[in-house]
């Protein structure tokens, strides 16, 4: 029976011993030499996903210019950021749009510009025009205040997302004869296409489906930087239905996570705009998972073929909240390329990038293997059960 | 041979039936995919032209003479590699085959003499890694 500590990982980690392997090649791994084996010989297997993470945003303090502000509305590029908290701190979500942008007024809207852009912007060092107003106080005068600045001007930049890497989620189609414009992109009528968004068995929380390893204060890959896992996420449900392998059938887990927006990157935040719906943020997330026994081995060695998610129609059952689910198809079939849904051949697409998974999952391995990343013991593990948990909801109704 | 060209005509000779000639008189085989004539009447059209080599060649010799530019298709649809994602949306929206999510590996690539300049992959691609240039 292999059990490990954290420190006992850490040790190997530091001395250069720790045998660290990504999600997918723990699959094969196991498949040679048997879950016993395995797990006393891998100590991290690395997890990863890059996908739209809309419930994605950064903290910002300006900095206070001479005279002092309290800064009431701020624009970063037009984009206005949350500024209902102290002086010179700001919220600016990656959904939000520029006051300018005509939306959805002449349909579908192109939305190329938004929230998630500046952030890409930001982190790319490129000059964002900071647009701030207030009232004025006694002890805040000043009224109007712009600057170009950059993300090294700005004294402290902190991602902050509120719901990120979503265990599972829906496929969606179209079951309607009008092409719909929806946050799963584009879905073309009768049946076109069908769309999903995870990277399956890369995913984080695929391989550690009751949450024994992940909790608040987890080290993560994200963003290209280094951060960390702050709460349970948004809409986090962990009673979603399972599978006899303990992988939910339908969005379950979530995770808030929070990271020093300064060493992030551009490859790994990208600002992205989906027609007739919205801007979003592509985030890149990984999580490296200790192997402390052979339970939590067994987990990380789930394949595509064991995963399955709901397909939803995005024409009645999604919007109004029905809760219908079609069926359910595997990662490995919705990742060949095509699906059947009653006899019909339907084309898939993701709009989760599983190149850039499998290139984050690496990235983690390397950092481990390198001895520069160490892993953390959180400090709790994210709720395994509903209770605490206020979100409740039925199969096919997230919101993204 | 075949190839898809990319045809620009100055308004000087945009009312004449150049296509015409090229059927006619260089025995070449033209399927428009596309024409436009713009405000300034310069007109574009996007087609495949199949023929013999030299009558191929003559054809678009005998364009060229009359001051039409002439390209190979591919330059019209730029695909942006380095802000691809490779998540693949594309590939469902492009009708031609010419966004392909190739797999195993899971990577996006853009086959250039494929694309018909549909032009619907310029705002299905959420990072907006397709351009068009001319």
């Amino acid at each position: 029976m292999t059990k490990k500590t954290y420190e006992e990982i850490n040790e190997k980690i530091r001395s250069g011993a720790a045998v660290v392997v990504t999600a997918e090649e723990v699959i094969s791994l196991v498949k040679e030499r048997g879950i016993e084996e395995t797990a006393a010989y891998v100590d991290v297997v690395t997890t990863g996903t890059f996908g739209p993470m809309c419930s994605s945003g950064a903290f910002f303090n300006f900095g206070h210019p001479k005279p002092r502000m309290r800064m009431s509305k701020v624009y970063l590029n037009g984009v206005e950021a949350y500024a209902g908290i102290a002086a010179v701190d700001a919220y600016l979500g990656a959904t939000q749009l520029p006051e300018t942008d005509p939306a959805n007024k002449s349909f579908p809207g192109h939305f190329n510009y938004g929230g998630g852009h500046v952030l890409e912007d930001l982190v790319a060092g490129k000059e964002v025009f900071l647009d701030a107003y207030s009232y004025g106080t006694d002890c805040y005068p000043r009224k109007s205040y712009q600057k170009a600045i950059k993300l090294e001007d700005i004294p402290y930049a902190v991602l902050y997302n509120p719901r990120n890497a979503y265990q599972n989620y829906n496929v969606g189609v179209n079951l309607s004869d009008r092409t719909l414009y929806t946050y799963m992109g584009i879905l073309k009528p009768n049946l076109g296409n069908a769309n999903y968004s995870t990277a399956g068995q890369l995913s984080p929380l695929f391989n550690d489906p009751y949450y024994r390893t992940i909790g608040m204060g987890t080290k993560i890959f994200l963003g290209g930087g280094v951060g960390y896992v702050s709460w349970f996420g948004t809409q986090h449900a962990p009673e979603a239905p399972r599978g006899e392998n303990g992988v939910p059938l339908s969005p379950a887990g979530t995770l808030a996570v929070i990271g020093d927006l300064k060493q992030m990157s551009p490859k790994w935040l990208r600002g992205i705009s989906f027609l007739g719906y919205g801007v979003s943020l592509m985030v890149g997330l990984g999580i490296p998972i200790p192997i402390l026994d052979e339970e939590i081995l067994k987990y990380t060695a789930v394949s595509d073929e064991e995963i399955f998610a709901p397909i939803v129609d995005y024409s009645q059952s999604y919007p109004q909240g029905l809760g219908e689910v079609l069926g359910r198809v595997s990662y490995a079939q919705l990742k060949s390329g095509q699906i059947t849904l009653g006899g019909k051949v339907i084309p898939t697409a993701s709009l989760s990038s599983y190149a850039g998974a499998r290139q984050i999952a690496t990235i983690l391995k390397e950092w481990i293997q390198k001895g520069e990343f160490f892993l953390t013991k959180p400090a709790f593990t994210l709720p395994r059960s509903n209770e605490g948990v206020d979100y409740k909801r039925s199969v096919g109704e997230e919101i993204l | 041979m075949r190839e898809k060209m990319v045809l620009y005509f100055p308004a000087s000779v945009v009312e004449q039936p150049l296509t015409y000639s090229l059927i006619k008189e260089y025995n070449l085989m033209v399927n428009i995919l596309k024409a436009n004539i713009n405000p300034k009447m310069e007109g574009r059209i996007v087609a495949e032209i199949s023929g013999k080599k030299e009558d191929f060649e003559a054809g678009l010799d005998f364009l060229r003479s009359r001051g039409v530019k002439t390209f190979p298709l591919e330059q019209e649809i730029v695909w942006v590699e380095e802000r691809c994602t490779h998540c693949g949306a594309c590939s469902v929206i492009c009708p031609a085959g010419a966004l392909v999510m190739e797999r195993p590996e899971m990577v996006v690539r853009f086959k250039g003499e494929k694309c018909i300049i549909c032009e619907h992959c310029i705002t299905a691609c959420p990072s907006r890694a397709m351009e068009v240039r001319y």
